[in-house]
């Protein structure tokens, strides 16, 4: 080793940042794609949180939206792949059955955010209230379909697999390993950071988006131009039932080929706070999601790759399950310190009712 | 005021009329839930692929019914698992009075439950009168620990709790894992486990595990019930709920409620998992976890975040936990129909307005009244009082 690295690392406490740091140079790059793809359903979750919240619109059942369209996704897959058959395709091993079941789960994503914008919209109920009351019915409902339907040990309609760009790419020094992080990957992942560029543009540049941030700023002076608040928030809570949609696709359909109970483990709220830090933004969203999930991957890579040195002897000391907390520690953390000043849209979470012409 | 009975005993019709005007919505939802869960079990036949039966709902319902009631040992479990829901119940129904929605109460339940474990098998050679209230103590603070822990980052911090209680959940889920297949583990087995909790463990009053945390339950639906209407203390607590500006002008501290009351809460889903491992399990495996936290949740808003409301709500879906069983090996029907039916009674009462609008129903109290303040500091606004 270089002598000089030799001295810095010997330094106490400061050497094991240098430590740190040098560990993470050396295994970011590898671990790259892993990062983006953990990234991937929180992302998607912040999405569906941004479009609905920038309506006015709260929405915690986010998570449930996910477990129940990986459910269905999933559970279609089983009933299709049987008759639908077919060798997967060259190009992410796309069969008939695995598309249909990726539009049934998307689907299933907005029916669920459907109910939760009539609870929220038309019937005007407490938001978090409908939301939570969606996560617990999901929950409930996923895993009472899954204990008849696990029986049978069924096999799904198999899962997306990842695009193999060409090692000449991958071996470029220096932005190699980048161009790997995002070509690597299989279509949900990637169509993520299409859908991210997108949806900034779109949110800050066009007429839905100026729209939708007028109904979730002050909805009353939307309503008096002529904006129709109502349909506005059903749309873009229906729009973020797609986002949690292809979250809970990613799920069952991308990330593994079968459903369990509570996969989603806690990714929907994961993505509310990813949310909250990256400002209500898709981009800053996405860069807070990509925060959380490289903890998750550098806490995988440690059990895997244990650092060596002083550095190693430490981290290697705590349990694992510490690594297992590690990013839902990190989220809370982040969040606290972010939070008060990060500002919510101004009628977030507030029912709109016109008033009566008098 | 005007009205007749105002004054002296009130008149039969007008009790009973205050009595269906409170209890409308929730048992008309159950009803409906039934309902809704007797469609489901039709359907459930379609994907097992089972001969059509006409009367497998009602056999699966009366089999639950059985389960929960059938005999003097089913009657006393189904106690037993009522008790650490309204324990948990009255955590988030005091969470809801202060304007706070602990979703937090799995990971404050498995704190406690931790808690009182660790303590308990120190003290497992005591005699159970140190013992029991040393381990009953420690799973209370732990558990409160659990809940000062997201009341306080929303009082600093403005973080709203629905997202730190779910983190803080899934973080109690690891420690549990990590302190007993860690410093807990009693190391005889390859699957971790701790040592009996001795003589720390609760007495058995009542048949089989009719233990001493249903006693306990009932006392802190009296506590509950005493804080919040009988003291200062809890005045502030409804006042911080109903209105936080009114609160700070009439000199109060809402941000020392609104810590206080997190803790309390906590405590209370601490409480329930401490007799849960102290009364049923008496030790603890790595793998330990509940449902009680979101249950919970189900009975505050069923019980309109009434802490006598609590019992009778805990009671409905103990009783479901306790029969289900039962349904399952009879009818043949996942235990998990339970959550199914919990989630359909929630969303029905969510749904209120729809329901009192189709039923024609008049005078009836809406489902969710306790909760309409909840979303209000969503987003930290809370750090500008």
């Amino acid at each position: 080793m270089d002598p000089l690295i030799q001295a810095l690392y010997s330094i106490p406490v400061a050497g094991l940042v240098f430590q740190l740091g040098g560990y993470l140079i050396a295994v970011v790059p590898g671990i790259s794609p892993i990062i983006l793809q953990a990234a991937t359903p929180i992302a998607l979750a912040a999405l569906c949180g941004v479009v609905c919240e920038r309506s006015g619109v709260v929405n915690i059942g986010i998570e449930g939206t996910m477990i129940g369209a990986a459910f269905v996704g999933w559970y279609v897959g089983v009933l299709l792949a049987p008759s639908l058959g077919g060798s997967p395709s060259a190009l992410f091993g796309v069969t008939p059955a695995l598309l249909i079941a990726f539009g049934v789960a998307v689907l299933t994503g907005v029916l669920i955010a459907t109910l939760h914008a009539w609870l929220s919209i038309s019937v005007r109920a407490d938001q978090i209230i409908a939301g939570t009351i969606i996560n617990i019915a999901a929950f409930g409902v996923t895993g009472y379909l899954d204990n008849l339907v696990a029986r049978g040990s069924p096999v799904g309609a198999g899962a997306f697999t990842q695009f193999n760009p060409p090692r000449e790419l991958a071996g470029i020094p220096v932005f190699g390993w980048i161009l790997n992080m995002f070509l690597n990957q299989g279509p949900i992942v990637m169509s993520l950071i299409v859908i991210v560029v997108v949806l900034q543009v779109m949110l800050f540049r066009s007429r839905w988006g100026l729209r939708t941030r007028a109904v979730g700023e002050h909805p009353k002076a939307a309503d008096t131009v002529g904006i129709d608040v109502i349909r506005v928030r059903y749309r873009n809570v229906m729009l973020g039932g797609v986002f949690a949609g292809l979250a809970g696709a990613y799920l069952s359909m991308e990330a593994t080929n079968s459903f369990q109970q509570g996969m989603t483990a806690g990714r929907g709220f994961i993505g509310l706070a990813a949310m909250i830090v990256g400002r209500w933004s898709p981009v800053g969203a996405l860069g807070a999601a990509l925060l959380f999930s490289s903890t998750t991957a550098i806490g995988q890579s440690i059990s895997i790759f244990p650092p060596s040195g002083q550095l190693g002897e430490i981290l290697g000391s705590l349990p694992g399950q510490f690594y297992d907390a590690l990013p839902y520690i990190v989220t809370i953390i982040v969040l606290a310190g972010v939070v008060g000043r990060s500002t919510p849209p101004a009628a977030d979470g507030l029912p709109y009712e016109r008033e009566a012409t008098t | 005021m005007s009205e007749g009975g105002a004054r002296g005993i009130p008149s039969m019709g007008r009790l009973l009329r205050d009595a269906w005007s409170v209890l409308a919505l929730p048992l008309i939802s159950i009803v409906l839930a039934l309902v809704v869960g007797a469609a489901i079990i039709y359907g459930s036949q379609l994907i097992t692929g089972q001969p059509f039966t006409i009367g497998l709902p009602l056999e699966a319902y009366a089999a639950l019914t059985q389960g929960a009631f059938g005999s003097f040992n089913a009657v006393v479990n189904t106690a037993a698992v009522t008790a650490p829901l309204i324990l948990g119940g009255l955590s988030v129904a005091l969470a809801f009075k202060a304007g706070l929605f602990n979703i937090g109460g799995q990971g404050q339940f498995l704190l406690g439950a931790l808690g009182a474990v660790a303590v308990g098998v120190s003290f497992k050679s005591a005699p159970p009168f140190v013992a029991i209230p040393l381990a009953l103590g420690a799973g209370m603070l732990a558990g409160a620990a659990w809940g000062f822990i997201p009341g306080a980052l929303k009082a600093m911090s403005g973080a709203h709790e629905v997202v730190t209680t779910i983190m803080l959940n899934y973080i109690a889920i690891g420690l549990v894992a990590a302190m007993v297949s860690g410093p807990l583990d009693l190391g005889t087995s390859p699957n971790p486990i701790t040592d009996d909790v001795g003589n720390a463990a609760l007495p058995v009053l009542l048949g089989r595990n009719g233990h001493l945390g249903i006693v306990l339950a009932l006392a802190a639906v009296t506590a509950v019930w005493w804080l919040l209407s009988r003291t200062t203390r809890g005045f502030e607590i409804r006042i911080v709920g109903a209105n936080p500006d009114a609160a700070r002008y009439a000199g109060m501290r809402p941000r020392f409620v609104l810590i206080l009351t997190m803790s309390l809460a906590g405590l209370l889903a601490g409480l329930a998992g401490a007799t849960v491992v102290l009364g049923v399990t008496r030790n603890m495996t790595a793998s330990f976890n509940t449902s009680v936290g979101f249950d919970s949740i189900a009975v505050a808003l069923l019980a309109r975040s009434n802490p006598v409301g609590v019992v009778f709500a805990a009671l409905l879906f103990g009783a479901m936990r306790g029969g289900a069983p039962l349904m399952q090996i009879k009818a043949g029907i996942p235990v998990e129909l339970v959550d199914v039916l919990q989630a359909t009674i929630l969303l029905l009462l969510a749904a209120d307005r729809i329901i009192r609008h189709a039923l024609r129903l008049r005078g009836v109290r809406g489902g969710m009244a306790s909760t309409e303040t909840i979303t209000r500091t969503y987003g930290g606004d809370v750090t500008a009082n």
